[in-house]
């Protein structure tokens, strides 16, 4: 028996996350978001969040339940859909607030967090209606001769943060195998506490020491979750489920339609989702995830 | 090597808008060295490959995720020469070595761009995907536009909320926000633009083959610049035709993006 072992229900690491917590989501627009984590959330009454995301539906699930206060994005997205319908609605009809930030502000926002810094300088932001939007940015003078004026970028803390990886071990050590580790790693960084989850639990890491991307002593949980992207991408393991996205963007589009998705593939928890999405793919003759390659941006 | 140091020019007749649009967009990264090539959009995409087919051998492509293939010719996508995660593509990016032809949702004559929403900023009327990268982009490398439907909702006299950075923006903040902010090009399916006045203000370079000057001011919301004598847009040479029907688009996505 390991000494250490972090691993939680679905349910369990739900029950972690309390009402006006300041929120981190990894992945990036429609890939590899923690989805099986965010569902979770919907099933508790947690409300009242801050949420920090290179926003895609995990914004959007969320926003769609009403339980985000504020938002910290650069932008929301479903990459094949550039459209978020949820978020959309709710900047709209102004349910949300929003604190939009560029994404190059975002990354080092982030990088000030996981340093324990109150800043980082950037270029970036400067000029646009990025800092006219939002009253609490600062600018910063350079000490030395140059003399320039920068973005001083906040720190972007959160109490928590939601990450999805392909590996991990019950210590809470987090492998990526796909393409791009997005800012996963940062956020574990600079949150006070992360859960992870992960598409399988494994004793022995295989692949190159690089994709070792998260470190167990940023993580408090470990979630077993398989398809827990899901309908977001996370390759190599599956594709983004464009079928189930597609329907999903039609079911936003009116209350009646949306009210039925959620009590179809919500309301259930985590196993009776993935139930509901193979019936449905079944029904479809299509795989969910099968053979999806991501073209956008 | 160059394509029209082939002496191939007569099959350019029958090219249609997209790929004239795709050269015009090619055009824009001519004479960049080593730099990356980021687009938005099928058309710019095709004309970043065919840049690096044939004037601008150096470029770097991105695949829209985070690998930068070996070459514009080759499908397979695991020939890579490289591996640019978004965290060194924006590190890349502030480093200036990268010349990005974004798309708008709203451009104003100064290169103003908005890609945020339509509307009031607190409570829009239409929210769009967020600035994302635009306000670093503009003032960290070369910028160029890609607008596949030119239309006085896009050529707009004042966007609702800027996202990318224009000139008199870059002017009134100078600094760190002039230093080296650069906006190249604006290629529409009727026309191309530049900013080459002495204010910066938009300016016709040329009308595709077809369009008329007036149909483009037509369709503009503000009056840019206009020379005595707009050239037409140059066709594609019988080798750039051949390379982007052949080989870099032969399933015809362009002319999705432009319909002929």
């Amino acid at each position: 028996m390991t000494a250490l072992d972090k691993r939680l229900s679905v349910q369990e690491f739900a029950g972690r996350v309390a009402s006006g917590m300041t929120v981190g989501i990894g992945g990036w627009g429609s890939r590899r978001k923690p989805m099986a984590l965010v569902r979770a959330l919907l099933l508790t009454g947690v409300t009242d969040l801050t949420v920090v995301s290179c926003g895609g539906p995990d914004v959007g699930l969320l926003a769609a339940a009403g339980r985000i206060r504020k938002l910290v994005a650069p932008f929301v997205t479903l990459d094949s859909v550039p459209l978020e319908p949820h978020f959309r609605t709710a900047r709209e009809t102004g349910t949300l607030a929003f604190e939009e930030w560029d994404e190059s502000m975002f990354l080092w926002g982030l990088t000030a967090a996981a340093h324990r810094l109150p800043f980082m300088p950037v270029r970036g932001g400067l000029g646009s209606d990025i800092p006219r939007h939002n009253p609490r940015l600062r600018t910063v003078v350079s000490p030395y001769e140059d003399g320039e004026e920068l973005l001083a970028a906040p720190a972007l803390r959160m109490d928590v943060a939601l990450v999805h990886v392909h590996r991990a071990d019950v210590r809470g050590n987090g492998q990526s195998l796909g393409p791009d580790p997005y800012f996963d790693d940062l956020f574990t960084e600079a949150a006070t506490e992360t859960y992870l989850s992960c598409e399988q639990f494994v004793d022995r890491f295989a692949g190159p020491p690089q994709t070792l991307l998260v470190q167990r002593q940023n993580v408090t949980g470990v979630v077993h979750a398989p398809h827990g992207a899901h309908f977001t991408s996370c390759a190599p393991d599956y594709g983004r489920d464009e079928a189930f996205q597609r329907a999903y963007v039609r079911a936003a589009r009116d209350p009646a339609a949306w009210r039925e998705f959620t009590a179809r593939f919500l309301a259930g928890g985590e196993d009776a989702y993935q139930r509901a999405v193979a019936e449905l793919a079944d029904a479809d003759g299509t795989v969910p995830g099968a053979g999806h390659k991501d073209v956008t941006r | 090597m160059t394509a029209t140091a082939t002496g191939d020019r007569a099959a350019a007749p029958s090219a249609t808008r997209a790929e004239v649009c795709v050269v015009a967009c090619a055009e824009a990264w001519r004479g960049d060295g080593e730099v990356l090539a980021a687009t938005a959009g099928t058309v710019p995409a095709l004309g970043a490959r065919l840049a690096r087919l044939t004037f601008s051998p150096g470029l770097l492509l991105t695949d829209g995720e985070a690998m930068l293939p070996a070459s514009p010719e080759d499908p397979d996508p695991g020939h890579i020469e490289g591996w640019l995660p978004y965290r060194k593509h924006l590190s890349l990016a502030a480093r200036g070595k990268r010349h990005m032809m974004m798309g708008a949702s709203q451009l104003d004559r100064y290169g103003n761009q908005n890609i945020s929403c339509v509307g009031e900023w607190a409570r829009p009327r239409r929210q769009l995907l967020g600035s994302r990268g635009a306000p670093s982009n503009t003032v960290n490398h070369p910028v160029s536009y890609w607008v596949p439907r030119h239309s006085a909702r896009v050529f707009v006299e004042r966007v609702d909320t800027v996202s990318g950075v224009g000139y008199d923006r870059a002017a009134e903040a100078g600094g760190s926000v002039a230093r080296f902010h650069e906006l190249r090009r604006v290629v529409t399916d009727l026309a191309v633009f530049d900013f080459a006045t002495p204010d910066h203000r938009m300016r016709l370079v040329s009308v595709h083959p077809g369009v008329r000057v007036a149909n483009v001011l037509e369709r503009t919301g503000f009056t840019p610049a206009v020379p005595d004598h707009v050239p037409v847009t140059r066709e594609p040479t019988g080798e750039e035709l051949r390379l982007i029907r052949e080989v870099l688009d032969p399933r015809g996505t362009r002319e999705r993006e432009v319909p002929g």
